[in-house]
C-alpha cells in the first residue's frame, strides 16, 4: 500500500527545477480547462432550455387565463414583434386568452433584496392598469423568512389587483408602488409587507416601483399594436 | 460494494467502510461542515448535495492518483486544488442543466465545494498516496459517508421544520413548522443532537465491554 512513499520520501530534500513546477501547473491548468469546455458544451443547451422553459411557465402564471403569448422588443420607443422562440431577446411578453383577447403584458423587474438579486416576473393589464400576476424568477432569500415572498399566501394576494395607473396629466405612473408595513395598506397601490421579511418584501415594491414607471408609459402608447398582435399578423 | 473490495487483494473492506462510519467525515471527522450545515435543511438538498461532492470526491481522487507521481511536492495544493475546483465546476454545469430547482435550491454552496475540506483532506491525505483503485473506493466511501450523514442530518431538519421528509407531507395541515431547525443554527442542533447520540452510544457500548472484561 505505501510503495509510493519512499520515493516521495526521497524526492522532497532536492528541489526540482522551477521550470518543472511551472510545467506541471500548467499541465493541469490545460487539462482543467478541457475537461470545463467539455462539460459546459454538452450541458450549455440543456441549461437554456431549463431556463427559457422556467420563464415560460412563469409568464403563464403571472397572466391568469393567457394561453397563447406573443414577444416583443423594444425598438427606439416602439415595440417591435420577435419570434416566438427569440426568448433571449424578448422584453415583453403578451399573452392571450383562447378568443384572442389581450390579458396583459408580462414584463421582469429586478431590485437588490438581502441577500442578492431578486428577479421577478408581473403581469400588467393595460385595461384595467393593475398588476395582476406576480412570481419570483431567481432569489436567495434567507429560508424561512426573505424566501416568504416567493410562497406567503397573504402577500402574493397584493398582486391580483395591485394599481399602476398612469396619470393622464403628466403621463407618468399616478401612485408609484409602495411597501408597507403589514396590515397597514390602505391603497390599491400598496402592497401589504411581510413582518419578518422587511428587506426583501420592500426589494419587492421597489422592483416593481422601478419597472412599472419605466414600463407602463410604454406599453400604454403601444397598447393597440399589442391588442392586435394576435389578429393581425406583426402590425407595427 | 462487494464486487470492488474482492478485486484486488490489498483491497481490503477496511478502504470503503472507514470513510462511512469510523472515519465518517462530518460526524467523526467534523469535515466539510460548511456544505453539510447550510444545505441540510431538506433530506433532497441534503442527498444532493452529498452525490455532488461524492463526484467531486471520485473525480479528483481519480485524477490525482493518476497523476501522483508527476505531482512534485513543492505545487500539490495548488495542483489538487486546480483538480478539485474542475470537478466543482463541472458538477456545477451538470446540476444546473439538470435542474433548475435544485440548482437554486443549493445556491452558492455548489461552487463552495471547492473548499470543502473533506474533499482535500482526501486528496492529500490518501489519493496522492495510494494507486488508482484504492484511491476510488476511499473516495467512494468517504462520499457515501458524508452523503449520509446529510441526510441523516437534512432529514430530521426537513420533518421538523417543514413536517415533510423528501418533500412528501407527513402531519396535515394542522402542523406548525418549527422554523429554526431550517435555519442554519437548526443544522448546528441536529448535528450536535446526532453527536449526543453517537456519544451515548459508544459510552453504553465501551461500559458493555468493561462488564464482560471483568
Amino acid at each position: 500500500m505505501n510503495q509510493s512513499a519512499p520515493s516521495a520520501e526521497m524526492a522532497a530534500p532536492l528541489m526540482p527545477s522551477p521550470f518543472r513546477l511551472v510545467l506541471t501547473l500548467g499541465l493541469i491548468a490545460m487539462l482543467s480547462g478541457f475537461i470545463i469546455v467539455l462539460v459546459h458544451q454538452v450541458t450549455a443547451e440543456p441549461i437554456a432550455r431549463n431556463h427559457r422553459r422556467a420563464l415560460e411557465a412563469a409568464i403563464f402564471t403571472v397572466l391568469p387565463g393567457a394561453e397563447t403569448r406573443v414577444s416583443f422588443a423594444l425598438d427606439g420607443e416602439t415595440l417591435q414583434r420577435l419570434d416566438e422562440a427569440d426568448i433571449e431577446n424578448t422584453e415583453l411578453f403578451a399573452g392571450f386568452d383562447g378568443d384572442g383577447q389581450l390579458v396583459g403584458v408580462a414584463l421582469q423587474a429586478a431590485a437588490r433584496g438581502y441577500a442578492g438579486e431578486i428577479r421577478v416576473l408581473y403581469g400588467f393589464d393595460p385595461a384595467a392598469q393593475a398588476i395582476i400576476g406576480f412570481t419570483v424568477l431567481q432569489s436567495s432569500e434567507t429560508p424561512g423568512l426573505g424566501d416568504k415572498i416567493e410562497s406567503d399566501p397573504a402577500f402574493l394576494a397584493n398582486f391580483e389587483q395591485l394599481e399602476a395607473r398612469l396619470d393622464p396629466a403628466t403621463g407618468d405612473i399616478a401612485n408609484p408602488i409602495v411597501t408597507v408595513k403589514e396590515g397597514e395598506k390602505e391603497n390599491p397601490w400598496e402592497i401589504d409587507g411581510i413582518s419578518g421579511a422587511t428587506v426583501s418584501s420592500e426589494a419587492v415594491g421597489r422592483a416593481l416601483r422601478v419597472g412599472t414607471a419605466e414600463w407602463v408609459p410604454r406599453v400604454m402608447r403601444n397598447v393597440e399594436a399589442l391588442r392586435s398582435a394576435k389578429t393581425g399578423e406583426g402590425p407595427s | 460494494m462487494t464486487s470492488a473490495t474482492r478485486a484486488t487483494p490489498p483491497l481490503d473492506r477496511q478502504t470503503l467502510t472507514e470513510g462511512l462510519w469510523k472515519e465518517n467525515p462530518v460526524f467523526v471527522m467534523m469535515l466539510g461542515l460548511c456544505p453539510a450545515l447550510a444545505v441540510s435543511n431538506t433530506a433532497a438538498n441534503a442527498l444532493a448535495m452529498g452525490l455532488a461532492s461524492t463526484f467531486v470526491l471520485l473525480g479528483s481522487s481519480l485524477l490525482i492518483s493518476l497523476l501522483r507521481n508527476f505531482i512534485p511536492k513543492q505545487v500539490r495544493i495548488a495542483s489538487y486544488i486546480i483538480i478539485i475546483a474542475t470537478f466543482v465546476t463541472a458538477v456545477d454545469y451538470i446540476i444546473h442543466a439538470l435542474s433548475l430547482e435544485l440548482y437554486n435550491a443549493l445556491g452558492a454552496f455548489i461552487q463552495l465545494i471547492v473548499v470543502n475540506c473533506a474533499i482535500l483532506g482526501r486528496a492529500e491525505a490518501y489519493a496522492s498516496k495510494h494507486p488508482v483503485r484504492h484511491s476510488l473506493v476511499n473516495g467512494f466511501g468517504m462520499g457515501a459517508g458524508f452523503t449520509l450523514a446529510l441526510v441523516m442530518v437534512g432529514a430530521v431538519r426537513e420533518v421538523l421544520g417543514f413536517g415533510s421528509l423528501f418533500g412528501v407531507s407527513l402531519f396535515g395541515d394542522q402542523f406548525q413548522p418549527w422554523a429554526v431547525f431550517i435555519l442554519p443554527p437548526g443544522g448546528f442542533f441536529v448535528l450536535s443532537l446526532w453527536l449526543v447520540l453517537f456519544a451515548l452510544v459508544a459510552k453504553r457500548r465501551a461500559v458493555k465491554e468493561v462488564r464482560h472484561g471483568t
